[in-house]
């Protein structure tokens, strides 16, 4: 069983014209499909990466599967519940088993607290335990996190390096004794030299603690270091998804070859020859029904940008990518 | 040595004053950039490396001062020109750049193409129509439309605004470009279509160019020669296939662990314990001493000089003759981490 399923999930903003446009050019509102129609499946102890650029849908998926934001159509379901029908109670437990890890670690913490505030205010908030239980458990996650409490826990954010910023963030999260983590980008903020580190944690705390993640990066050479299956967005999309290896080592989507292609390597001696793509991602205002990549796709003909195919949720664990033209672009290729 | 070198850079320090001490940001770096070449900085956050660039370029703030034994460019010692000389003969027109908020340097009021006309007409006597027409060229070096020469920057994307920056840098043939980070926060396609573009211009026209980013992966395709920085100073140099075949300093060894590669997918990351030095106050020794599992009591005490180690190739480190047990014990995480 599946511990989150996001079926059909989609989530949609109004932009509503201000009073200027609507008298003289009588504006109608327009539609921002920021997620369009996803299905994803994350299992219990799998850590899923969702890759994409900037405005593909990642955060506000992330949002969704947090229950931060109710999606406009399709369900959320956590573990066969869909999270749009709990009842407050249920909520509240549910908003003890899904936490996040958010992306900037000198935005998400609050200055004027000290590091065990930070730690035990979930906790407390939820009454989790009594607060000689909460002191214990706060302290114990804090080494767990590599943060001494003998040295931490009267510390306050401005005195800590980012990555010690960061290690609080997860700390905070973890300390709720999750099944699913979102980890929204939780590593663009650090130096080169400590991201190995945090990365490093969070894989062992998954394994150590049996959380499920959800890591959301725009770095794929990242998502393959940690990632177990990849899923792909554009612009809304989900483009493609399979086992990490597959994805990277054998693209299917035009999207996603290019987009595994343009990433630069840490070699002086590789020679890369990434197809070209035109353009930039646009903003998905009352975009076309069809795949929104066909506009820039070197393959695309009519039909893309008229249907879109959706993945198939009834194979959740296959890789599978979503275009009309994978069979003549791999004859292409041979 | 002057014919092969464009900039020689010797002894460069700078210092800003701040409420809690001097920050030395960069101490003593010497440098050399060749004809033709794209020479790498790299380095973490606060390593120097856009210090460097500014104090070179004499765009420091108030309170930072810049020291230097000699900096000549084309031969020319421009160390001792004076500011407003230093401006009109050497910025932009020698030596441009290509900021680090890019995306932020344009003028929001005013269009695109004008900026860059007026940047060519406050530097050279040519007339609006011709500064046009040298303008319309440059939008189609770096792939943009000459229509867009109209558009204001907010009509830009991020990439297009980085690719007119650089329109903007190449507007007077400057013989060596700056570029500060210059794909940082851009996504990864747009990132490939301005690094194809800088190559493309590279092989167009004969500047050379100084690439800074934190970036490993960028670093290692874009450059020839690459040296790395480390707490205000440069610690290795070599041309980029010896820094990552044969890497001497243990900073560089322990960046190489740390940098995670999508060729290279179960490779396991490896982090180098510790923080940056806050650079406050006088140092003694090494300054990656305290993160160094190689260091030995020599490094605490002694700052290493740079030896060379190969053609092209210098190192500050006191134990550079060992490079061999070091390069072992480097790729094990109990090395670092025990």
């Amino acid at each position: 069983m599946a511990l989150l399923e996001l079926n059909n999930v989609s989530r949609h903003f109004e932009l509503r014209p201000g009073v200027v446009e609507r008298v003289l050019r009588g504006g109608k509102t327009r539609v921002i499909k920021a997620v369009e129609a996803i299905n994803l499946s994350v299992a219990k102890d799998e850590i899923l990466g969702i890759a994409g650029e900037s405005g593909c849908g990642k955060s506000t998926t992330c949002s969704m599967v947090a229950g931060l934001l109710p999606p406009s159509s399709g369900e959320v379901l956590y573990r066969d519940r869909n999270v749009g029908e709990m009842t407050s109670s249920e909520l509240n437990d549910h908003r003890r088993r899904v936490q996040m890890i958010f992306q900037d670690p000198y935005e998400s913490l609050n200055p004027r607290f000290r590091v065990s505030d930070i730690v035990s205010e979930g906790p407390r908030a939820l009454r989790l335990w009594g607060e000689r239980e909460i002191e214990e458990q706060v302290a114990a996650m804090l080494a767990g996190v590599g943060l001494p409490a003998g040295k931490y826990w009267d510390r306050y954010p401005h005195e800590l390096s980012g990555g010690e910023r960061q290690r609080v963030g997860i700390a905070s999260a973890l300390v709720m004794k999750p099944e699913l983590v979102v980890a929204d980008e939780p590593l663009s903020m650090l130096d080169v030299s400590i991201r190995a580190g945090i990365l490093d944690l969070l894989k062992e705390l998954s394994r150590q603690r049996n959380f499920a993640c959800i890591y959301v990066s725009h770095d794929l050479s990242i998502l393959a270091n940690i990632a177990d299956r990849l899923l792909i967005m554009y612009l809304g999309q989900a483009v493609e998804v399979g086992s990490v290896h597959d994805v990277i080592k054998n693209p299917k989507h035009p999207y996603t070859r290019a987009l595994i292609s343009a990433v630069p390597v840490p070699d002086p001696r590789v020679k890369r020859s990434p197809p070209k793509i035109v353009g930039e991602i646009s903003r998905p205002v009352d975009p076309p029904p069809g795949c929104r990549f066909a506009s820039r796709c070197p393959h695309a003909d009519q039909s893309c940008s008229e249907v879109f195919i959706k993945l198939d949720t009834n194979s959740p664990l296959a890789h599978q990518a979503a275009c009309h033209r994978l069979e003549q672009i791999n004859s292409e290729a041979t | 040595m002057t014919d092969t070198n464009l900039l020689s850079v010797a002894n460069l320090s700078v210092g800003y004053s701040t409420s809690q001490g001097v920050v030395n940001a960069v101490s003593d770096v010497s440098f050399d950039v060749r004809r033709n070449e794209v020479f790498g900085i790299a380095g973490e956050s606060g390593c120097g490396k856009s210090t460097l660039i500014r104090a070179l370029l004499r765009l420091l703030s108030n309170n930072g001062v810049s020291t230097a034994t000699s900096i000549t460019y084309e031969g020319e010692d421009i160390n001792s020109f004076s500011d407003d000389k230093f401006r009109d003969a050497i910025l932009w027109k020698r030596i441009s750049l290509v900021p680090q908020s890019a995306m932020n340097s344009l003028n929001p009021v005013y269009r695109v193409g004008d900026q860059v006309i007026e940047a060519i007409r406050a530097h050279r006597s040519v007339s609006r129509s011709e500064a046009r027409e040298r303008v319309e060229f440059l939008f189609d070096v770096v792939g943009l439309q000459p229509e867009l020469m109209r558009s204001y920057p907010h009509e830009f994307s991020g990439g297009m605004r980085q690719r007119a920056m650089i329109a903007m840098s190449l507007a007077l043939d400057p013989g060596l470009i700056i570029m500060d980070e210059p794909t940082t926060g851009l996504d990864v396609l747009v990132q490939e279509q301005i690094l194809r573009r800088v190559r493309e211009i590279r092989a167009e026209v004969s500047s050379s160019i100084i690439l800074i980013t934190h970036d490993i992966a960028v670093i290692a395709e874009m450059s020839d020669r690459i040296s790395i920085m480390y707490g205000g100073k440069i610690v290795e140099s070599a041309t980029a296939i010896d820094l990552f075949e044969s890497p001497f300093h243990p900073y560089t060894l322990g960046l190489k662990n740390a940098f995670p590669s999508i060729s290279v997918m179960d490779n396991e990351l490896i982090s180098i314990p510790g923080t940056p030095p806050a650079l406050i106050g006088e140092e003694s020794g090494c300054l990656f001493e305290p993160r160094c599992p190689f260091s030995d009591a020599t490094c605490a005490q002694i700052l290493p000089q740079s030896h060379s180690v190969g053609e092209m190739h210098q190192v500050s480190c006191h134990r550079h003759t060992d490079v061999t047990e070091l390069r072992e014990k480097a790729s094990k995480k109990s090395t670092w981490h025990c």
